[in-house]
Parts: structure tokens; C-alpha cells; sequence
């Protein structure tokens, strides 16, 4: 009885948080629904004997993806509100939505009604959905695409700085170096003005 | 049936507003309700990780799309002053 209502609880959170990502108008509210639904999922992995996934859930989740979204929202300033949403398009979009509403109530309607009897799930092996089980079986079956999921990450944080970043900073003149030093610049202030010895002649033999 | 529902109010989402971050996290709500599915599927068959190894893939392709996605509406933004999806017309700058 306890874990059903451990469930309905996770349950009820996650839909209510995905309710208020769609409508609400305030973007920072939207991200704290999102941030409802990630905990009410991570909830019920646990109800699904599915530990690591539900740390794993919390750390990337509500640790990072909501976090950077909070992020670039705060960036963006009052410019990511919506305001009342207006537009030419307003009849298409709720036409669109309405549509999918449809198709997703009557998708559910059939599921509900021709839909098995509810699955009683079978007495849990020890360590199922714990590290070692996962890890176990991420390192020996699934190591390609965990080697490929790591190459997918590092291109991807470098296409996001590159992409965020804009436009390159450009120097005009390349700084001649200092003879002997390996940094650019002048060594100390004082030495801004003074002419740099940079070891090449002025007709160019070495 | 949550999974579902949640992944439908994430699809409607996406549908009907026009606000770029706000399908983003739309995008998110679907792909943890596909998640949820993948792990429940799992539960029943005791014994094999399969679901479990593959909504974590799911979880990293997830971050890394939010990353990305994020740093577009970003450089969006400074091309436009805006986040609205409608804006986005503009084939060349």
C-alpha cells in the first residue's frame, strides 16, 4: 500500500510539473515544472528498482539540463518571456494541438481498452538496476556506443561554446615575441613602448 | 500510461508554443517519458539491463542535445532580440 502511494505521489508530481512546463507563460516557471517532472520520474525509477538510473537521473537532470536552462533564461532576461501568444498562426497552432490532443486520447483509449491485464512484475533479483548490473553490462555489451556517447559529449560541448561564442575576436597585428621568451606581449609594463628585439633582420637572411 | 501522457502533453507542447525554450523543455518531457517506458519494460524482465543501459544513452544524448540546443537559442537570440520560433525566417543574415 505504501509503495502505491509512493507511486500515485511520484506520479501525480511528474504530470503536474509537465503540465505547467507547457502552459505556463513565465519560462522560469516552466523550467521549475521540468525540474517537478525530473524528480517525480527519478521517483518512480526507484519504484522501478532502477537505482543507478535514478541517481543518474538526478545528477544530469536536475543538476545540469534545468540548471542550464535556468541559465541561459536568466541570460536572456525579460526578452524569453512569452507574452499572451498571439499570433497569425494562432489557428493552425490550435488546430495542431487539438489534433495531436486527439490522437494521443484515442491512442490511450485503445491502450486502456483492449490493454492486458496490469503486469505483476516479477519477484526482483538482488542488485537489479543497482551500478554493478548496469556498469556490467554498459562495459561489456554496450561499450561502442558508450565510447561513441563520449565522443558525442566533447563535440557537442565544443560545438556549444562555438556556436554561443559568436564572432572571434581578431588580432590585427600578431605581437612580435621578445627573443629568448615564449609568451606574447612585453615581459612588464614598462616595456610596452620599447622596441622588441624579435631576432629576424631587416632583410630577412637569418 | 504515464509515460504516454506525459509524452503527449510534451508533443503538444511542442506544437502549440511558439516560445524556443519552451520546446526544448518540451523535448526533454518527451524523451523522459520515453525513458520511464524503456525502464519499466525493463522491470519486467528480471535479470536483463538492456532497458536500463539504454535510457542512459538516452539520458547523455539527452544533455548533450540540450547543450547544443541551448547554445542555438543563444546565438539566435543575438541575431534576432527574440526567442520566438516565428522569427526564425531567415534562410541567410
Amino acid at each position: 500500500m505504501a509503495g502505491n502511494l509512493f507511486f500515485v505521489v511520484c506520479a501525480l508530481v511528474a504530470l503536474v510539473g509537465a503540465l505547467g512546463t507547457v502552459t505556463s507563460h513565465n519560462p522560469i516557471r516552466s523550467a521549475v515544472g521540468l525540474l517537478a517532472t525530473i524528480l517525480g520520474i527519478a521517483g518512480l525509477f526507484l519504484k522501478l528498482d532502477a537505482q543507478f538510473l535514478a541517481a543518474i537521473q538526478l545528477m544530469v537532470y536536475a543538476g545540469a539540463v534545468v540548471v542550464l536552462f535556468v541559465f541561459v533564461i536568466m541570460v536572456l532576461g525579460p526578452d524569453a518571456r512569452t507574452d499572451v501568444e498571439a499570433g497569425k498562426a494562432q489557428i493552425s497552432r490550435a488546430f495542431a494541438g487539438g489534433l495531436m490532443a486527439l490522437l494521443a486520447a484515442g491512442a490511450l483509449f485503445l491502450l486502456a481498452k483492449g490493454g492486458p491485464t496490469p503486469t505483476v512484475f516479477a519477484k526482483v533479483m538482488p542488485g537489479h538496476g543497482d551500478v554493478e548490473a548496469v556498469g556490467g553490462q554498459l562495459f561489456t555489451q554496450g561499450i561502442v556506443p558508450f565510447e561513441l556517447a563520449t565522443a558525442l559529449l566533447i563535440a557537442a560541448a565544443i560545438g556549444a561554446i562555438a556556436i554561443a561564442r559568436g564572432k572571434a575576436v581578431r588580432i590585427d597585428k600578431p605581437r612580435a615575441l621578445p627573443k629568448g621568451k615564449y609568451f606574447g606581449g612585453p615581459a612588464h609594463p614598462r616595456d610596452v613602448a620599447a622596441q622588441v628585439d624579435t631576432g629576424v633582420r631587416k632583410d630577412g637572411a637569418h | 500510461m504515464l509515460s504516454g501522457l506525459i509524452f503527449s502533453i510534451g508533443a503538444v507542447g511542442f506544437l502549440v508554443r511558439r516560445n524556443v525554450l519552451v520546446q526544448l523543455m518540451c523535448i526533454e518531457l518527451m524523451l523522459n517519458s520515453v525513458n520511464l517506458a524503456l525502464v519499466a519494460y525493463n522491470r519486467v524482465h528480471v535479470g536483463n539491463m538492456t532497458g536500463n543501459v539504454f535510457a542512459f544513452f538516452v539520458i547523455a544524448v539527452a544533455a548533450a542535445e540540450a547543450a547544443v540546443g541551448l547554445a542555438i537559442v543563444i546565438a539566435f537570440y543575438r541575431l534576432r532580440s527574440s526567442v520566438q520560433s516565428d522569427e526564425a525566417d531567415a534562410l541567410r543574415h
